[in-house]
Parts: C-alpha cells; structure tokens; sequence
C-alpha cells in the first residue's frame, strides 16, 4: 500500500474510493465504471498502478487502436487467454466477430482456474471512440457482468461526461466516478517529484515553480508541463554550471530563465518550433528569433491564372451575387448601398462567412478581372480542381455533381489580399464589404 | 500519325513508343504522307538519340537541384534517430514526451512533380538510411483501417524486396486483421531476423542500427482527413517504442495546414522540422539555362514556341515535368514535320549527312525561304550553280551550317553577358529573367527595340562598383567557352577592367593636369581671358566635362552595344535555321493547351471546320439543312434564352430541316413529320447528354439552358 502511495500523487481520494469498489479479490465488483477526467488528469495511470499494484487479473485495451469492433473483442480475448496461460505457452488466437461471440468466448476464456474466483477488469481507454462503433457495444459492455454471468468489472476511461454517452434507448448505468483537474499546488507537487539525480529537490521544485507561474495560465496538461519543464531545465542549470550563481541564488537564475521561458511559450509550446530544434538553439545559445515557426511561412507560389482564379473565387464567396453588376459592368449606374440590398445582406459578409457560388459566376468574373483574353482551356478547368486539392477551394455537395458545381473559397481575407497585390489587383476596391 | 479522325483540335499524341505493343516498327509512324520523305527513319533515330541526351541532362539537373533537400532530410533522419536509439537511460529522455519525428517537406503546388521527387527520395532514403519506407496518398486511406492495410502490405513489399526468403515465412499477420499491435510485432521479428544482416550488406556509416526506422511519406498532407491523420498519430505515438516510426509531410501550399489539420493535442505529439524545395520557378530557369541557352544541344525553340511553353507553365501549372513533355512534343513535332530534320544533329554528323542528301531534300533546301533569301544576294553566277548542281549546293550548306553552329556559340554567350548587364538595372527594361531576354532577341532585332534603348540608358548611369561587378561576371561567362571565336572580345573585357582598376590612380594625374591648364592662363588681358573663358564654358558644355571614369563607361556600353548589334541577330535572318528551330506554335497549343468547350462550339456551331463536306460551307448565321441534326438543334438553342420551349424549338427544327423540300412539295407527309420528330428528340437528347441543356420543373415544357452567350 505504501507504494502505491509513493507512485499516485494527489489522487488519493479516487484510489480509495476504487479500492472500496474493487473489494476483495473474490468479491463481485460494480458491473461499470465510468472514469472522467480531463487530459492528463492521470485516469489512465491511476488505475493502471491501481491494478497492476493490487495484482488484480486486467486487461488494458485503447480504444483509438482497435478502430474496429472485431480488433477490439479480440485484442482482449486475445489479452485475456494470454493472462490465463503460463508463459511458455502461446495460446491460439481467437476469433471473434460479434459480440455475442465475444460473450460465448468470454465465458470459455474466464472459466480457468485463474480467473475463476477473482473479480476480471476489463478497462477501455479512451472510451469515446466506442459510440462510432456498433449500437449494441457499449450497453453490452455496460452489462457485461450480467450477460456473462461471470465476475468481470468493466472500466471505462474517457475524457467526456457520461451524459455524451447514454444511448437513446437506455442501458445500465455505470458507477461514475470523477477526476478533478490538479490544482496548481498539485501540478507543483507532481512535477516536482521526478527531479533530476544530480541535483536536489529544492533546486528543482523553485524551478518548477517558475515554470508554472509562467505555464500555468495557458496550459494545465501535466504531460506537456512535463515536456516543457525538461525542454528547459538546462537552460536554468546554466548560471549554477558556469559557477555564476549558487542553487540557492533564486533570483539571478528567476532573470535568467524567465525571457526563456516566455518565448517557448510562443513557439516550441504551439509546435511553431520542434522541440529539437528549440534543445539545438539551446544548446548554441543563438536567439530563438532567428528561426521562423511554422506559421510564419504562409506564403504560397501559385500559377498567373490561379492567382485570379482565387481572387475571382473569394470575390464570389463574399459578394452578394447581385452586386456583381456593379463591380464588374462597365456601365452600371449608381446603386447606393443602404436602399439597393435585403436587411439581412446589410451585415458584413465577412462575419457571415463564405457563400456557395456556381462555376459560371467563377468564370464570369475570371473574365471580367483578367485583362487579357482568358480562353476557357481545360487548363483553366483543372486549374479549379487543383485548387480544391490545395484545399483553397471546396466544393460543396457531392464530389460527383457534374451539372453546375459549386464552391466555396477558403482562404483568409489576408492571403487573398497578399495574393492580389503580387497582380497588382486592388481587392478591396471589389469587395461589397468594404465600399 | 495522320489525322483522319474528327478531334483535330485536341488529340494527344503521346510519344511514349515503347509501351505500344504493335508489330510496325516505331519509325515507320514517322512517315508523313503530305511530306513524302525517305528519311524517315533517319531522322526517327536522330530524334530518339538527342531526346535521349535532353533527358539524362534533365535528369542529372534535377539530381543536383534536389541535392541539398535530400541530404538535410537524410540528415534530420538519421540524427533523430540515433537520437531515439542512444540515450534512453538518461533522465531526460525519460521524463520527455516521445514525439515522432516529423519532416514538412513543403514542395509547391505543383503536385504533378511531387511523384518524380518522392520517387528519388525513397530512392535515396532507401540508399542511405532505412529499408523501410512507405509513401501513402489520400485517396488509399479513407479511414484509419485502409491506412493501417496499406501500410502494412507496402512496408512487407518492401522487405520481401531486397531480402531473402526466409524473411517471407515470418509470420504475417491474418489478411483481414491489420492493427498497429500486429504491425509492431511483425517489425520486432523482421528487425531482428535481417538487422545484422543487413547491416553487412548494406553500406557504410549511419545505418548500423540494430533497428532501423520506418519512415512513411504522405503525398499532399493537404488532402488527407483530418480524422484518419489524427488517429493514426496518436495511435502510432503509443507504439513509439517498439515501431520507431518518422514521418514524411508533403505539402503543396505551406505548413499553416499542419496547424490547421491537427489540433494542438495531437501536433504536440510530433516533432516537427520544415524543408523548403526549391522554388519552381528557378527550377525552371535552371532548366531553361541547360537545355535551351546553350549550344550544347542542335534543338532550337522559336519566341512563340518557347513562349507557348512557359506561358503554360507560368499561367496555368507550374509543373516542370509537363514542360519537359511539351518540350519533347515540340522535338517530336520538329523532327516530323520538317525533312531537313535530319541536319538536326551535331556538326560532324550534319556534315556527314549532307554529302548523302537525296535529290528530293536538295530541293528542300533550295525551297527554304531563309535559303531563298540567302540565294538572291549572291552573285548570279553563283546564283546559278547554287540551284542547279547539287554538289555546290551540298557544299554551300555545309559551310552555312558550320556558320549556323558558330553564330549559336556567340549568341549565347553574348546573350548571357547582356543579361548580366540588364538584369542589374532599375526596373529590369529588358527582363529579369534571362528567358525573357532570349524571347525578345529572338523575335527581331532587340537594338531596335524602346526597352533596349532605355537600357541602354541607364547603363550609362552605373556607378563604378556596378560596372567592375557586371564586367568580372562578363568576363567570367567569356571565359568558361571553350569556343575561340570571341577571343578578342574576352580580352577586351579584361582590359576593361584594367582600366577600371587603374582610374584610381589616375583620377589624381587627371586633377593635377586640369589645375596646370588653368595657370596656363593667367597672363593675358581681360578681353582675351573673357574669350578664353567662355571658350572654355562651351567646351565643358560640349563634352559635358567627361571625367575618364565617365568615357571609359561610355566606351564600355558601346563596346556592348557593338557585341549585341553584330552577335544577336535574331535567327530568322540566318540561312538555314528552319533546320534547328521549331516554330510550330499553334500545334503545340492545340496539343498542350486544348479548349474542349470552344472545339465543341465549333464542331456544333460550324460542322464543316471538321467534317470538311463541301455541302457544309454555308455563311455566318445561316443553318443549313443538311447539317447533322445536333447541329441545327444546337444553333437553334443559341437563339434561346434562359428557359427553352420545347414546342417552339421543335416546329423551327421542322422548319430548317424541310426548307429544301418546301419548294417542291409544300404538304408534308404525316410520316415525315414523324421522323422529323423522332430527329429532333434524339438531337435534343444528345444534347442533353453533352451538358448543353437540362430538364426543369420550373415551367411545363421547357428545359433549362446550361450555356451562356451566342445570342
């Protein structure tokens, strides 16, 4: 018991309360257990060393991996069989394809020696994934215990709330348990906990807090707080190892660490930079400003016609198709904007979104745009399509609609404008939006 | 390749030969009916021979251009895996995430040449770093289930490939049951079984791993699910341990898309580190300088051609691999089309061939009009002799050949060194890419152009600095030829920058000597000093006060000129160069850039462009009544609006199909008017069929226009 203790932190109300749940070994537990929690709220590690501590004959399944529902009957017949024999002997796998199977083979599987007097755990990971898949598999694992007629508990672990997952037709109710997010105190106490051997707990535990003051605000996930304190702790070792500062020298090593930590927080914690990358500047001490993040490359090279293609595409999806006339009609008249539109098109356009516009709109104002004369070459056709592949354009309704397509433009109002002034195209001036 | 068929307008022919399963022999579709020549053969081989040539030096160009992309990736590999080998002891490595290394290999949006790269980069990935390598598109993996069976099935190919058969007995796992679990397994057993062999067999430094890495490339990251990319990593990031796993992104627009397709707890899995290929349009002038700019290779291009070809590349593709194809379609076509085709060849061989010339291709020759024009400023005698012995005609050409090959050595060379000059200058008046330079000296004479002119211009205002750059790069491209010919010019240049580098020390002497002249001076009376000094004044206005610098410079823009006056004469003004340069535009347009709307148009508006039926000719506007009944329904519903009624339509088709008759025989039978219907219907329903109209519930008997324009 004291090692489980020592490996659980902060989590000591929801190990007993499993623990009173669990029971003896020969006891019959609950029927379900709905775990949630948000991510990183140590569900999953909780009651793994819960089991794997108390010995309890388990088995661990992730639901993301068995993204059908023949893998995941079998991944835990499989997992199971394998608990039941000794070592030497590779048990034959079964298959299984329903869950009727799966309830028929169950019993075969739990009525050895084993398993026969102690409580069987069956735990789903990432539970979620169970509601893609077929309708009868998540109240026949909630009552599994019955249909089975065997002492098998099943375990449910997911980040969303029961109440997502209660099937319209009703089924059995699992013991829900809660898992609350850690506190700051809590993220302090288990980050601290893994220090480094060659320096002390004290050193690393200011450290931390450190980290978390800066941390804390955007991101709670442990795993990631994890990540990021080890990304940077060599950089707060720095002074201590040039011998500038002392352990205790909290301050000077404060000065030193926090810019640093500001900035991973733009980049290598948004994945802008990759976490090699951010160990190397590091390492060569360079500044961080220097390398680009992702985001910082949206420029895209795009064919002469496809750049008007999408000007003309972004024109149709933010116009109100009636203004055309206006824009692109030599002699228009003068139509005043208050009187001439709907109520409901007076609102920004850009607020409302992209529209859906035909293919013919899209070629009447390539033509219009274009000063050149733009014959309508398949060139020009499959141009459309590519950009639907680069997902600059979508189309909308089915791929395999050939009468009168419709698409809609994706991009942002800044990419389109950075398109149009390598034209010399002044969008603004064409947008309803905008007049 | 005779065109009998009714797609005149955009027929393909591919040159793809060898896949042609047929027993003719390849040259014999040389043969040109309207040309009746017997070189056909010959100039098949020629054709074959130097398109073999292109083609490796594309292929070599493109090695090199993508050099240094594939060894920062090799590298990005290699060390993120050691990586992950090395110290898995260490405290570090333990508390951190494990993140999959990912590479973003951003390539642009010219997907079609996204295959040939990711082709050699398995190649050399497969060289240098791991044996197992996968590449996955979009359209393979709809959900996680087909991504997982296509993996395994490619990444168990590519082991059975190169190993022995023992490795196939391993157990594989059950057809219908793929999952991450089995796939790990399968690797753990495979590694272990081939792992020291392989790095015996295999080669030198980085790749003796116990395991090595599966690395899966995803072509066009852009249109894979969201769902299937997300699961997949996540699912892979648990098995990092035992499937050490790198992943290839291949994105077409730029990496924003990562962040836009993978939500930050899933991107946060991965360790991500961008590639950037070089740009297309560099590629292009690469290839632009190696295949087209040299006189390496006896192929020319004419302006329009070459202007056909990048305009379709920079309007609508981007794609290299379709410009090298409409590069070879326009070798094809020339070595088809023209029968002197076969002097296409290097000089030797030319020389070699033109003493075998036919009777027939003499008279080729003397036809040409380039050669026609040459013939009239000789000498009458010689006039003469050039059209009616063959033998001094063979040897005329010979030597016209000879001067052909000659005037392309200079060309290019003086070519590049006015690109250095104008490509520096404010505003690029000529160009900022040496293509566009080629395309205006190739058209006429560049000197008479207003951007030459003005070029000109500026040059005479470049600094010092500029000019000693501009004329090292000058001498420098002088100097790489091989060619003997410009000699003379190359030392001029050097002599130039001489004197270029001595204006330092003169520009002292020169102020010395202006303040002796002005002493000179002093003893005279005012009369005589006033005279003098304006004397002086309109000296100075004259020449502008020319320091050395400035003549020097003006002696160097002129020795420029010169260069371009007497080397870049475009090549329509030299004899013979139907020969070398392809000019046939329009029929690489029709093949490259087809318009199916407007040849539809045609073909239904004006059957007789290609159905070539006398009866057909018929003036603008008017049907005739024996065009195909598709024909005259279709010009009958241009005349429509946006609804059509059917009734109307029906009785004017009725009406243009019997005007002939009515003449005659005003009544017409009640069975003709049956047919008539039945006509129509069927001419209405095909062209339905087309995508011209469609029915609509919006009013009872009338179908819906899908065009616009025509009335």
């Amino acid at each position: 018991m004291s090692h489980l203790e020592g490996a659980v932190l902060c989590r000591e109300a929801q190990v007993s309360a499993l623990q009173a749940l669990f029971g003896e070994r020969h006891h019959f537990s609950f029927p379900s257990i709905f775990i949630y929690g948000h991510t990183a709220s140590g569900k999953t590690y909780v009651t793994q060393t819960l089991l794997k501590t108390l010995e309890l004959p388990h088995v661990f399944v992730n639901c993301v991996e068995c993204f059908t529902l023949r893998l995941l009957l079998e991944q835990i017949l499989n997992k199971l069989s394998r608990l039941n024999s000794s070592e030497a002997e590779c048990p034959t796998e079964v298959t299984c394809e329903t869950f009727n199977d799966f309830v028929r083979l169950f019993k075969q599987v739990t009525n050895t020696e084993n398993l026969k007097d102690q409580t069987v755990y069956i735990v789903l990971d990432k539970a979620e994934y169970l509601r893609d898949m077929e309708a009868n598999l998540l109240p026949g694992f909630l009552r599994l215990q019955e249909l089975t007629d065997r002492n098998v508990t099943v375990i449910f672990l997911s980040e969303i709330i029961w109440e997502k997952f209660r099937p319209n037709t009703g089924c059995f109710e699992p013991f829900v348990l809660y898992f609350p997010d850690y506190s700051i105190g809590n993220l302090q106490k288990i980050l601290s906990h893994d220090h480094p051997p060659e320096y002390s707990a004290d050193f690393y535990a200011a450290y931390i807090n450190i980290l978390l003051g800066v941390f804390y605000t955007v991101c709670r996930d442990l795993k990631e707080l994890r990540h990021l304190a080890v990304l940077n702790f060599p950089k707060y070792c720095e002074p201590v190892v040039k011998g500038e500062a002392g352990e205790r020298d909290t301050r000077k090593l404060w000065r030193n660490i926090e810019p640093h930590l500001k900035k991973a927080m733009q980049t290598v914690y948004l994945r802008e930079i990759s976490s090699s990358q951010w160990e190397k500047l590091q390492k060569d001490d360079t500044d961080p400003g220097q390398l680009k993040g992702l985001s910082a490359y949206t420029h895209v090279e795009l064919p002469y016609y496809s750049k008007f293609i999408l000007i003309a595409a972004y024109l149709a999806s933010y116009n109100p198709a009636r203004t055309d006339r206006r824009f692109f009609l030599k002699h228009h008249g003068k139509i005043k904007k208050t009187n001439f539109l709907k109520k409901h098109e007076k609102t920004s356009n850009h607020l409302l979104g992209p529209k859906p516009f035909p293919l013919d709109r899209l070629l009447a104002i390539l033509y219009s745009i274009v000063d050149s004369r733009v014959a309508p070459t398949a060139n020009i056709f499959s141009q459309i399509t590519s950009l639907v592949t680069l997902q600059l354009l979508t189309i909308v309704g089915h791929d395999d609609q050939l009468d009168g397509p419709k698409y809609k433009c994706t991009v942002s109002l800044d990419f389109i404008r950075a398109i149009a002034r390598t034209v010399n195209f002044d969008i603004i001036k064409y947008l309803y939006d905008f007049l | 390749m005779a065109t009998s068929s009714v797609s005149k307008g955009c027929f393909v022919f591919k040159p793809d030969f060898k896949k042609r399963k047929i027993s003719v022999p390849i040259e014999d579709y040389f043969k040109n009916e309207k040309l009746e020549s017997e070189d056909s053969k010959l100039r098949f081989e020629t054709y074959h021979l130097l398109w073999q040539r292109m083609k490796s030096e594309t292929e070599q160009l493109q090695e090199e251009l993508n050099k240094n992309l594939f060894d920062s990736l090799i590298d990005f590999l290699q060390k993120s895996h050691s990586d992950f080998q090395k110290n898995s002891g260490n405290w570090g490595c333990q508390m951190k995430l494990r993140e999959i290394p990912t590479a973003a290999l951003i390539l642009g949006v010219n997907v079609t040449d996204h295959d040939l790269i990711f082709r050699s980069l398995t190649e050399t990935l497969q060289n240098n770093v791991t044996p197992y390598i996968v590449s996955l598109q979009a359209k393979d993996c709809p959900d996680v289930k087909h991504f997982l069976q296509k993996l395994t099935s490619q990444l168990m190919d590519c082991c059975v490939d190169g190993k022995s058969k023992e490795v196939k007995s391993v157990k594989t796992p059950k057809k219908t049951n793929y999952s991450m679990d089995s796939l790990s397994s399968w690797y753990m057993t495979v590694a272990q079984a081939t792992g020291p062999k392989m790095t015996i067999k295999k080669r030198t430094t980085s790749s003796q791993w116990q395991f090595p890495p599966v690395v899966i490339i995803l072509k066009n990251m852009e249109s894979f699910s969201t769902k299937v990319l997300q699961d997949f990593i996540i699912i892979s990031s648990q098995h990092r341990h035992e499937f050490p796993l790198i992943l290839i992104f291949g994105i077409a627009t730029s990496p924003v898309i990562i962040h836009r397709l993978l939500p930050h707890a899933v991107s946060s899995l991965l360790c991500i580190e961008l590639f950037q290929s070089l740009s297309c349009k560099e590629h292009l002038a690469v290839i632009l300088d190696q295949l087209l700019l040299t006189a390496q290779f006896p192929f020319k291009i004419s302006k329009k051609a070459l202007q056909v070809l990048t305009n379709i590349f920079l309007y609508h593709d981007f794609s290299i691999q379709n410009f090298i194809k409409g590069l070879k379609l326009s070798l094809l076509e020339h070595f088809y089309l023209q029968p002197l085709s076969v002097l296409c060849c290097d000089l030797p061989e030319a020389k070699k061939r033109i003493k075998f010339l036919s009777v027939n291709q003499c008279e080729n020759i003397r036809r040409l009009p380039s050669f026609r024009r040459y013939v009239e400023k000789q000498a009458s005698g010689k006039q003469v002799a050039l059209l009616t012995y063959d033998t001094v005609l063979k040897e005329e050409t010979q030597l016209l050949l000879e001067d052909l090959h000659v005037y392309h050595m200079n060309y290019f060379l003086v070519l590049r060194c006015l690109h250095n000059f104008t490509s520096c200058l404010p505003k690029y008046p000529l160009g900022r890419q040496i293509r566009e330079l080629y395309c205006t000296c190739l058209e006429n004479n560049v000197w008479d152009s207003e951007e030459y002119a003005s070029a000109l211009q500026l040059l005479r205002m470049l600094a010092k600095d500029e000019l000693m750059s501009i004329l090292q790069k000058c001498f420098e491209v002088l100097h790489s030829s091989t060619t003997k010919q410009l000699g003379s010019t190359t030392q001029k240049v050097k002599d130039f920058l001489t004197q270029f580098q001595n204006l330092d020390a003169d520009s002292k002497e020169e102020e010395d000597a202006c303040g002796s002249q002005s002493k000179g001076l002093q003893k005279t009376d005012l009369y005589h000093l006033q005279k003098s000094l304006l004397e002086m004044k309109e000296l100075r206005r004259t020449t502008k006060k020319q320091t050395k610098f400035e003549m020097l410079r003006e002696n160097v823009v002129n020795f420029m000129d010169n260069l371009v006056r007497s080397y870049l004469l475009p090549p329509e003004s030299q004899p013979l160069h139907e020969v070398v340069y392809f000019s046939a535009a329009h029929t690489l347009r029709e093949h490259l850039n087809a318009a199916p709307r407007i040849a539809l148009h045609t073909a239904l508006n004006n059957p007789y462009y290609y159905l070539k039926n006398e009866a057909l000719k018929s003036e603008e506007g008017c049907i005739p009544n024996i065009a195909p009944d598709i024909c005259i329904a279709y010009k009958l519903h241009l005349e429509c609006s946006r609804l059509i009624n059917l009734v109307d339509w029906s009785e004017a088709f009725a009406t243009v199909v019997t005007a002939a008759e009515k003449d005659a025989n005003s009544t017409i039978s009640e069975e003709m008017n049956e047919i008539i219907h039945a006509r129509f219907i069927r001419a209405v329903s095909e062209l339905e069929l087309l995508g011209f109209i469609k029915p609509t519930k919006q009013k009872t008997d009338h179908v819906a226009r899908l065009t616009w324009g025509g009335c």
